[in-house]
């Protein structure tokens, strides 16, 4: 079981957080229609290392940025989302 | 073959005895025994039969690897099938009994099948019981029955499992020497270690050995260790078994705090699962002895050697009088000793290396006939016991005999968890031996379990002399794979590792391969021609030990499978003895039948006291957020598919929540309860749901607007009252100008309660939702009762609401809002927001979603007979379905029946007749396809 | 093709069972081939069986980076039903189970598909009415399905839990009585030597690395074994939908996620029928051998790891305690995991993608294994005459820009929601 080091709570077990998507399918509210099938219809997928948004859900709620292995489950980081790039 | 106890020696505590029964047999053993250990003390040799061709079968190991001495174990629900004998420690009272035979242990039916078994090789099912279609249905029953080991437990299982959570830095699992050593130097530097160990006791190989360590006998070398170690705090359990390395270095283990069958002391769980997460893994887990390939492998009184030394040296046992020992390596030699020293006659040893240089060889040589160059081709013997062997001896027959027969093939570190963990393994050809090589997690393997034994072995002992009867010699004695089903897997094509494993069952059996594995793959490289890792090797997985699922599942099974939600009404409405509907998690009133009443004669009296005089409902489960801030219309705006920003303060509407994909999430109502604040209410149901998607919008795609959400669901209780006397009520009980307008909002007391009253109708009548804290609710729903009895009035449940809500043409979460609906499939295309982005309206443009045709449409059925809800819309019975009836209901105040439902191009079809048919219940109904307003469409009746 | 027979069992029983042959081949791998199949599971090898039986397409390669049957194939718990709720679904898997009840004969090699019935188990009124709902539109499809009361359940399931005050007490159940179960691996093993006999060459240990595509028509693809050129190329890989589909530049509407399930340690028979339940979520039945098996929900992440979390099993062993509460003194004897292509409206995806001469039957989720004839059957029709089967049409790759997804669960885009 994963351990995801949450930028408020510290790490904690996969089991308080839920996976939500993987970045390249959320899709913005002003998105066209094209886009929006683009984004939730046509996903990378990836075998490899992924941006993924998961939720602290049982822990502070907050939604996280992970970058990790869909293959080992590294985890190489872990961000809120309006941490600096 | 008749084994007894030694006159001293061993862990087990003489002085106390034991009794248990085998078989309706009284039994006795000492404290320290296994089931094992004790009957073979008692002169037992036959413990069970295997699984294909129930054979007869005694004890070949004296550990968790065993596959042959499986017994069931316990009474009542305790009762647990296919433990091992060798792994069961005896206690008071205990109750055993052998398995899969018929009528008894040693006179078995079923092992007629084994004089079949020419017929009966690797996979013959797959080639069998072809042709007429049925006649596998027919042979499958009685495959079906002579399948399977134990019987299986009938009762419910009355003892307690718990689960725990504890982290550490080193983990160290196994309590041999090599782990007891991981745990001193770890502790020495001063790191938090726990220390697992899967036997009853610390220890591990030395029990089995005699000699010393670091200049102590083994025992008192323990003692040391296990004081250095408690005194620095090591957290030790002993009888636990590591049964999964999982990401990340959480290692699941298995605690059992009393043997299967025993009844824990009052109170006490049976078993502890722990989730241990470890900065770092030492793995001390050992190495597994493995056979000898020869004819008849299996029979009762052939072991393996350091079993036979544990028993002598752990269990004051010597399971036989007269002994060959057949080996590969040095390691089986002490056995030999072992033996001698406890007054068994050593006939021979049988090495198949042509020589050795080491020590004990030289010193066994003056003591005991040694041959090298020899091979044991056969035993000789049945079910009760061995009688002898046949051998090779440098090229010729050579005959014994001896009623045990003690052998190695070498050892099998055990490198599951290492494997488990990600690990990589690395081959040695001289040995005969895969040993961890590459870790994946902070894992380190130690002593025997990374190959520190592998002078103990030697590939030899993988291959089978030449001219060995192959569809004898064993390999996976619990499933009866030979030598002969590898061969034949292999000559059909069957060739991957995972297909031989597959199609022979090598492997697949409950000891799951420990000491079948390897003897399998070296056959199949043979076979091959190529090296054992260009075979390749099945995967390792959870458990390493096979755990009841009653341990997995923990205390959240039965009652506790899931949360019961109360709402705070929930004690009051209990006192009227409501008819109870559970509602997702939530426990909500269905009806409050009087006297004789049914549920449905219950409903519809509540249905008609609202739309006569009034009634009100506990609705506390609905989904209820606040949301605050400079942009919180905003942000509703992006929630809802309905227009919010222009929402006067204290004024409030209809909503509707979209997916992503345009598909109708959920519905409620939004108000404007200050001028920054909002209350949105959604569906019961919904509401975790509908939580996490506002966190979604406010977080990930709309983080600039300033906004904030609570979740308010359980701290807002609601009470709905409803009918045409609903004013009258309410004006008992708050100030004339407290009671709002149709779609407006009001804050009063109530009982002395704070309320906010919100005006609006589900029923179709004049309505109010009356919310208060949910600490608070109860003195408003008392008042109500009080104040409204003499207007006619009642509570009523969510019966009663689902007919006036379907009278009314309301859809509803879970009913019409299926996760398939589009708006224009509900008939709430008007309402859409034209102008803002709202979650849902990107998608929502695609093309399917917007044309009509083809598509299911709400519609209204009208009936003069009950509706089956759910039932299908056809043309003709029987006919293709057009549609679907999703809620259906009796008319409140006329005659007749109403539905709603689906219906394909159903807008365009008003008037048509159609049958509502329900062929699962026998029951139908002929519809017209109507409007689904059925009740007021003009809306006259809750508007003031 | 050596028949297989209960006599010729027999008979070579006397002789020492060595005039078996291989049940396949091991060919090397040809330069060029009508079409090549890419995916050595039960879906690619019953789709390359049926294009040489039905077809007549005799130059046919299935490539298989492992060994054949050894993705979700033989990965699964096995269960065969039809009772779906959905049109578009009851018509593919129902043409589907229909196919099981022929394969051994028609394959020569005992699948042993067993008809013994798949329950699903309400716990409420409301259950009840979903599973009438569900069982009405099957047999108003002429599908074979009977609701069950709470007596009828108790006596088909000897066990079940059945008191009032269980926390989701039984109420009744919808029994498809043509639902039963098989043995995976002799679905893969039993398409592998029909379709050998009839002259496909079944290529293992052979990696698909990429495609070989000029003016958007697909010529051939890259191998661990070299390249290898085709007229058309079917990809039925599962888990590795998207991957595949990626060598070829699309992209899928899928996400690779992990179903775990396990069995016990065998055991006399217990349990007669496949349980399943609309509200508890695991699914249980036994095999021939005497195993329980089990599973549930999947880890709801993506991954292509194989390895889960421990809770999924836990959580299955609570359900399947509280629905037959003797089963807590089972033990789990094995545990195991497969990668699954979730699609994002539940439904498979059987299609020709944008580049002429490559087609994809994915998507699967978790639930493809009881797909496996119809599914070879359609896609080897779809890739024989370049026409999609009315039974595939809804299942189109388009159905998501469009609009008309095939929704059973109604859990909308996300893969994690299934």
């Amino acid at each position: 079981m994963q351990l995801i080091a949450c930028p408020h709570c510290g790490p904690r077990a996969q089991a308080e957080f839920e996976f939500d998507r993987a970045v390249d399918s959320v899709l913005a509210l002003d998105a066209s229609p094209a886009e929006a099938v683009t984004r939730l219809y046509e996903r990378e997928n990836p075998k490899g290392w992924s941006w993924e948004l998961w939720r602290h859900s049982a822990g502070c709620g907050v939604f996280l940025k992970l970058h990790r292995h869909t293959v080992t489950h590294e985890i190489a980081e872990v961000s809120r989302l309006d941490a600096a790039p | 073959m008749t084994g007894s106890r030694t006159g001293q020696g061993g862990i087990i505590d003489r002085s106390r005895t034991i009794r248990f029964t085998f078989d309706g047999k009284l039994y006795h053993g000492h404290p320290g025994d296994t089931l094992a250990s004790a009957l073979l003390a008692e002169g037992l040799v036959l413990f069970g039969r295997s699984f294909k061709y129930h054979r007869p079968r005694g004890v070949m190991s004296a550990g968790v690897e065993e596959p042959n001495a499986l017994v069931g174990v316990g009474i009542g629900g305790r009762f647990e099938p296919n433990t091992r004998a060798t792994d069961l420690f005896i206690y008071e009272g205990l109750v055993a009994e052998s398995q899969n035979r018929w009528p008894s242990l040693s006179f078995d039916l079923g092992a007629v099948i084994g004089l079949f078994g020419r017929f009966v090789p690797a996979g013959f099912y797959y080639k069998a019981f072809l042709g007429k279609p049925g006649l596998w249905t027919f042979y499958e029953h009685f495959i079906r029955r002579a399948a399977g080991l134990g019987r299986p437990p009938v009762k419910p299982d009355p003892d307690h499992y718990e689960h725990r959570a504890a982290f550490c830095d080193v983990l160290v699992v196994g309590a041999g020497p090599a782990g007891l050593s991981a745990a001193l130097s770890a502790s020495a530097a001063g790191e938090r270690v726990m220390l697992v160990e899967q036997d009853i006791a610390v220890g591990g190989g030395l029990h089995r050995e005699s000699e010393d360590i670091e200049g102590l006998p083994g025992q008192a070398w323990i003692a040391q260790a296990l004081t250095t170690l408690t005194g620095r705090g090591v957290s030790m359990l002993t009888r636990t078994t590591a049964i999964g390395y999982w990401d990340h270095d959480m290692v699941t283990l298995a605690q059992k705090l009393v043997e299967p069958g025993q009844v824990p002391e009052d109170g006490q769980v049976a078993q502890r699962l722990w989730r241990v997460r470890a900065k770092r893994v030492v793995l001390a887990t050992g190495a597994i002895e493995r056979p000898l390939p020869f004819a008849n492998n299996d029979r009762p009184g052939v072991m393996l050697a350091q079993a036979v030394r544990t028993y002598v040296n752990r269990f004051g046992v010597v399971p036989g009088a007269r002994a060959v020992v057949a080996t590969c390596n040095d390691d089986a030699y002490r056995t030999a000793f072992a033996l001698a020293d406890a007054g068994c006659e050593v006939v021979a040893i049988l090495d198949s290396r042509s020589e050795s240089p080491s020590e004990i060889v030289k010193a066994a040589a003056a003591r005991f006939n040694v041959q090298f160059d020899a091979q044991v081709l056969e035993a000789r013997g049945g079910p009760g016991g061995l009688t002898g062997l046949a051998a090779r001896l440098g090229g010729q027959p050579l005959s014994l005999s001896c009623d045990l027969l003690a052998v190695s093939g070498g050892v099998s570190p055990v490198a599951h968890l290492h494997m488990q963990a990600g690990g990589t393994l690395n081959w040695n050809e001289t040995t005969g031996t895969f040993a961890p090589d590459v870790p994946r997690q902070n894992q380190v393997t130690v002593g025997a379990a990374a190959g520190g034994a592998e002078g103990n072995s030697s590939a030899l002992g993988l291959t089978a002399p030449t001219g060995v009867d192959a569809r004898h010699s064993f390999v996976d004695f619990q499933n009866d794979v030979t030598l002969a089903d590898i061969d034949l897997a292999w000559q059909e094509g069957y060739r991957s590792v995972e297909h031989v494993k597959r199609y022979t069952t090598l492997g697949m059996a409950t000891d799951q391969g420990k000491t079948s594995n390897i003897v399998g793959l070296a056959r199949l490289a043979a076979l091959e021609g190529r090296p054992v890792p260009q075979v390749g090797l099945t995967t390792f997985r959870p458990p390493y030990t096979p755990v009841t699922l009653g341990l997995l599942a923990g205390h959240a099974t039965g009652k506790h499978l899931a949360v019961v939600r109360r709402p705070p009404l929930y004690d009051l409405h209990l006192e009227q003895q409501p008819l109870w509907l559970p509602s997702g998690h939530w426990m909500r009133p269905r009806a409050y039948p009087r006297g004789d009443e049914t549920l449905h004669s219950a409903a519809m009296r509540e249905a008609r006291t609202v739309r006569q005089a009034v009634g009100w409902v506990d609705v506390s489960t609905l989904g209820k957020f606040e949301i605050a801030g400079p942009d919180a219309a905003a942000f509703l705006e992006r929630v809802c598919a309905t227009t919010v920003a222009r929402l006067a303060q204290g004024r409030g509407r209809y909503t509707f929540m979209l997916r992503e994909d345009g598909i109708v999430m959920d519905d409620g109502t939004v108000w404007r309860i200050g001028p920054e604040r909002y209350l949105l209410t959604s569906s019961t149901g919904g509401a975790d749901r509908m939580a996490h998607h506002l966190a979604y919008v406010r977080q990930v795609l709309a983080p600039e607007l300033k906004v904030a959400i609570a979740n308010v669901q359980e701290h807002w209780a609601g009470i709905a009252v409803a009918g045409p006397k609903a004013k009258t009520l309410l004006a008992r009980m708050v100030p004339d100008p407290g009671i709002p307008r149709h779609m407006s909002l009001a804050r009063s007391k109530i009982a002395g309660v704070p309320v906010l009253i919100l005006a609006a109708s589900y029923s179709g009548e004049r309505a109010f939702e009356i919310y208060a804290a949910g600490t608070d609710i109860i003195p408003v729903w008392q008042a109500l009762v009080a104040q409204g009895a003499d207007l006619g009035g009642s509570a009523y449940g969510l019966e009663a609401l689902e007919i006036l809500r379907i009278e009314k043409g309301h859809v509803v979460v879970g009913g019409e809002i299926d996760g398939r609906a589009t708006p224009h499939d509900l008939r709430l295309h008007r309402m859409l927001n034209p102008a803002a982005p709202f979650i849902g309206a990107p998608a929502l443009q695609r093309p399917a979603l917007q044309s009509s045709a083809g598509r299911l449409r709400m519609v209204g059925l009208e009936s003069d007979s009950p509706i089956p809800e759910g039932s299908m819309l056809v043309s003709t019975m029987p006919g293709t379905p057009q549609g679907h009836v999703t809620g259906a209901g009796q008319r409140v105040l006329q005659k007749g029946h109403v539905a709603l439902g689906f219906l394909r191009d159903g807008d365009e079809r008003l008037g048509e007749q159609l049958m509502a048919w329900s062929p699962t219940r026998n029951a139908s109904a002929r519809v017209t396809i109507v409007d689904p307003v059925f009740y007021d469409p003009e809306g006259r009746r809750y508007r003031d | 093709m050596k028949r297989y027979s209960s006599l010729g069992l027999l008979a070579a029983g006397l002789t020492g069972h060595t005039s078996w042959p291989r049940a396949w081949r091991d060919p090397t791998p040809r330069t060029h081939y009508d079409i090549v199949i890419i995916g050595g599971g039960g879906h690619g090898l019953a789709t390359a069986y049926n294009l040489a039986k039905r077809h007549g397409v005799r130059n046919i390669a299935v490539l298989e980076k492992g060994w054949i049957g050894g993705g979700n194939t033989g990965r699964n718990t096995t269960i065969v039903r039809s009772n779906y709720r959905l049109p578009q679904m009851q018509d593919l898997m129902e043409f589907s189970l229909k196919l099981w009840e022929t394969m051994t004969d028609e394959l020569n090699y005992n699948v042993m598909f067993s008809q013994r019935g798949a329950i699903f188990l309400g716990h409420s009124d409301s259950d009840m009415t979903r599973l009438a709902e569900r069982g009405d539109a099957m047999v108003a499809r002429g599908l074979d399905a009977e609701l069950l009361g709470r007596d009828q359940v108790a006596r088909m399931i000897p066990g079940l839990d059945m008191s009032r005050d269980a926390r989701f007490p039984i109420e009744g159940g919808l029994n498809q009585p043509r639902g039963g179960s098989a043995r995976h691996d002799a679905v893969a093993w039993g398409y592998a030597r029909a379709a050998d006999a009839l002259g496909v060459d079944i290529i293992q240990n052979c990696e698909v690395t990429g495609f070989s595509i000029r003016s958007g028509k697909v010529e051939g693809v890259e191998t661990t074994r070299g390249p290898i050129g085709a007229d058309r190329v079917g990809i039925c890989v599962a888990g590795h939908s998207g991957q595949v589909a990626a060598l070829a530049g699309v992209k899928l509407p899928v996400e690779s996620q992990l179903l775990q399930a396990f069995v016990t340690e065998p055991i006399k028979p217990m349990i007669d029928t496949v349980i399943m339940s609309q509200s508890v979520h695991c699914y249980i039945s036994q095999s021939d051998k005497g195993e329980v098996v089990l599973g549930g929900d999947p880890d709801n992440y993506p991954t292509y790891s194989q390895r889960g979390v421990p809770m999924r099993l836990e959580q299955v062993a609570c359900e399947a305690i509280a629905l037959i509460p003797a089963l807590s003194k089972l033990r789990m004897l094995r545990s195991w995991a497969g990668t699954t292509d979730m699609s994002f409206d539940g439904a498979p995806i059987l299609d020709e993608l944008p580049i002429e001469g490559l087609y994809l039957s994915g998507g699967w989720c978790y639930g493809g294994f009881k797909a496996t004839p119809g599914s070879g059957w359609l896609f080897a029709d779809h890739l024989a005459t370049g026409q999609a089967h009315p039974i595939a049409r809804p299942f189109a790759l388009d159905r998501f820009a469009r609009g008309t997804t095939v929704d059973e669960t109604g859990a909308g885009p996300r893969a994690r929601d299934r």
